[in-house]
């Protein structure tokens, strides 16, 4: 009997949505995900948010933004877990104790993408770094589309540069100040060359740009969670949400995820490191 | 690829833009009614204000809205930002200064001596308004409505406010942008298409209330 009074309770204010959700007795609340604008342009959120959704009382706000911007928002305190592709910078925001936890959570690549023509002459090149690939574009003076947007991506874009020993400028260096759905379709319509997360890559429609470079040690793409710490934060939802984002269910449908649309995983899951 | 219904988008889009409008008429027909008509001493520069009002561009106001109401800023205990009411919040700012504008024009273009007519019939303050924004109502719908439409095709304030956050505050506009960005050009261009449907509905409404009050000024 009691346990009926109860359902009956959950689903009048619950209106009848997810029964597991209205009986659980962790935290509650809404709490903003900022994160960054690939996994948001990739799809992989449509996918994982409603599976969160579905076990947990917390209503999650997703702002996607650079990580440079997510981080920003941590140390506010105006996000309360970020999901963010910037190691260096991180590991600057755990230093500066903004952050109480910080674990991976995946992994991709980035790929420099680029014209079908390769005036740069990329494809052909001998296995290397892409840190040299970036030099040939640069010698070359070939188009190139620069985020320039304080965004994961384009922080591993310069570190790429600093390695290569070339500081961008002049007329073939494009700064576009946006994200990286928008950026591959200006590189695509100024057949420009750039450097775009693998995933972000596949699940832009329309492009006639290919993949010049891969698979290089230095082209490997982290993400991390990161619970922020800052007064005012829902640390109850953070917590909780960077927990389940690095258990088994949300772990596959991680790795899971792009398979069937793209042929190939867009990210791999990594919460056993 | 969207995990939201188009038509929950428009209808989104619709209510934040209505609701906004609404208040922003209340605000802005009292405004403009108060600067074409009272003798304020700072009336200039108030008209200078909403003047500069009418032309500042929306991400501005989004930016200025955005910045009060982050939960680091002045309001944010209020919990406003990246909701549909911080979103209202930025549209009747955006919808206020047209509005006042407007009215105070409408008002200002009736005959000059009205007032002093509708004085000598022995009418007080407020029947003097009422019969004043009864002249006016035409001009004063099309401010409400040219509000709506500022309203609900702005994209700056919407994507700064409220973040375009998927089955809660993403709009038609922010919407645009989005699928723009992954490259999903048709989905952006029905989206366009959609609002360009509602825009002409809007205005096709104005212009048979906008006949129907003429010809019953005529009669």
């Amino acid at each position: 009997m009691r346990r009926v009074v109860c359902l009956l309770a959950a689903v009048v204010v619950t209106g009848c949505s997810g029964g597991t959700a209205a009986v659980s007795s962790g935290p509650s609340g809404s709490f903003v995900l900022a994160t960054t604008t690939s996994t948001q342009d990739s799809g992989l959120l449509d996918d994982l948010l409603p599976a969160f959704d579905e076990v947990s009382d917390c209503a999650v706000k997703t702002v996607a933004v650079g990580s440079g911007q997510a981080m920003k928002m941590g140390e506010k305190g105006d996000a309360d877990v970020l999901l963010v592709h910037s190691p260096a910078a991180e590991q600057k925001f755990m230093a500066a104790g903004h952050g109480a936890s910080r674990e991976p959570v995946m992994h991709n690549d980035f790929v420099v993408v680029g014209p079908p023509a390769d005036p740069a002459g990329l494809a052909g090149s001998a296995p290397g770094t892409a840190a040299a690939a970036l030099k040939r574009i640069a010698d070359r003076q070939a188009p190139f589309a620069s985020r320039a947007d304080d965004s994961g991506t384009h922080a591993k874009e310069l570190a790429l540069w600093k390695a290569a020993g070339v500081k961008p400028s002049g007329r073939w260096y494009v700064e576009t100040g946006q994200g990286m759905g928008a950026t591959l379709t200006i590189a695509n319509q100024k057949q420009a060359y750039t450097l775009a997360d693998r995933g972000t890559f596949l699940a832009t429609k329309g492009l006639r740009t290919k993949v010049l470079f891969e698979d290089s040690a230095d082209l490997r793409n982290d993400y991390h969670v990161i619970v922020v710490d800052h007064e005012g934060v829902n640390t109850g939802c953070a917590t909780e949400f960077a927990g389940w984002v690095r258990q088994a269910p949300a772990q596959q449908l991680i790795a899971k995820y792009g398979e069937d649309r793209f042929g190939e995983p867009l990210f791999f899951a990594d919460a056993g490191r | 690829m969207n995990p939201e219904p188009v038509h929950e988008v428009l209808a989104r889009s619709a209510t934040v833009s209505l609701s906004a409008t609404v208040i922003a008429s209340l605000i802005g027909i009292a405004l403009g009614t108060l600067l074409a008509l009272a003798k304020l001493p700072g009336r200039r520069l108030l008209t200078a204000v909403v003047n500069t009002g009418m032309a500042v561009p929306t991400v501005v106001v989004g930016l200025v809205v955005a910045l009060l109401l982050w939960r680091s800023g002045p309001l944010g205990d209020l919990g406003l930002i990246y909701t549909v009411r911080g979103m209202i919040i930025a549209q009747v700012a955006i919808a206020t200064p047209l509005i006042t504008g407007i009215t105070m024009a409408a008002l200002q273009l009736l005959p000059p001596e009205l007032p002093e007519q509708l004085r000598s019939l022995g009418a007080n303050r407020l029947q003097l308004v009422a019969r004043l924004w009864i002249e006016a109502r035409l001009p004063l719908l099309a401010a409400a409505m040219a509000g709506f439409g500022h309203a609900i095709s702005e994209v700056g304030s919407a994507t700064l406010v409220g973040g375009n956050i998927h089955g809660q505050t993403q709009v038609m506009t922010t919407a645009i942008v989005e699928n723009v960005s992954r490259g999903e050009f048709g989905v952006a261009v029905v989206y366009g298409a959609i609002l360009l449907v509602l825009a002409f509905v809007v205005n096709g409404l104005l212009v048979s209330i906008q006949q129907r009050g003429a010809s019953w000024a005529r009669s």
